[in-house]
């Protein structure tokens, strides 16, 4: 099981998601709405280091975070 | 070095903090900015949230880069609510020579206001809304929507 936290304006608690690559997250975070619209514009960081393949391999207790759009200052 | 501070950030402390830290070093030009929050749209404060991790991942870089070229980079940040006309943000970079630290600094504050991982809100009437309209998504959004 990997965790996927949402940071940010996403305001939703953390889910564990059965998934052996970040394609198996995309597809079951795709199945609820209230996430499925900040996808788009949402990065993506694997144990705090950002990532850029969905072919990236998970393992048990990787920790997923979905960055949505920022603006510090 | 990066600091962040709960609330609006200790301006005067801070640039003397960073200039008596470094000047006595042969560094021939300190650059500094610093962004005010203002009174507009009727807020009474900007609020936001740091993801901590990746801020000092993306600091991390950007100091190894200023390294490279001989320069130093510190940082202040706020969190949580910073009411209008005080500050959020600082940062400060020293250079042997002017040029590097005049260029760097716009590159650098560019480069923040893209992909540094802060998230922000107006503050009004008590309420905390996400600025969703001058937010900007990081590289590599949209990953999962593929």
């Amino acid at each position: 099981m990997v965790k996927v936290e949402f940071l940010g304006p996403i305001g939703k608690a953390p889910v564990e998601i059965d998934a052996r690559t970040l394609a198996d997250v995309a597809k079951v975070l795709k199945e609820d709405p209230e996430i499925a619209k900040w996808l788009e514009q949402s990065a993506v960081a694997v144990n705090d280091t950002m990532v850029n393949s969905l072919d990236f391999p998970l393992k048990d207790g990787d920790r997923v975070s979905l960055l949505p759009p920022v603006c510090g200052g | 070095m990066l600091k962040i501070y709960q609330g609006p950030l200790p301006v005067s402390e801070l640039l003397s903090e960073w200039y008596g830290a470094h000047y006595n070093e042969n560094y021939g030009a300190m650059v500094n900015f610093v962004g005010t929050i203002r009174e507009e749209g009727g807020i009474d404060a900007l609020s936001f949230d740091i993801y901590l991790p990746v801020l000092e991942r993306w600091f991390d870089g950007w100091k190894a880069k200023l390294e490279s070229k001989g320069a130093l980079l510190m940082m202040a940040h706020s969190e949580g609510d910073v009411p209008v006309h005080t500050s959020s943000f600082a940062c400060a970079i020293f250079s042997p020579k002017r040029r590097v630290a005049l260029e760097m600094l716009d590159a650098f504050v560019e480069d923040f206001k893209a992909n540094a991982p802060i998230w922000k809100y107006d503050v009004r009437g008590g309420e905390r809304i996400y600025a969703a309209d001058r937010s900007t998504p990081m590289r590599g959004s949209g990953l999962l929507a593929e």
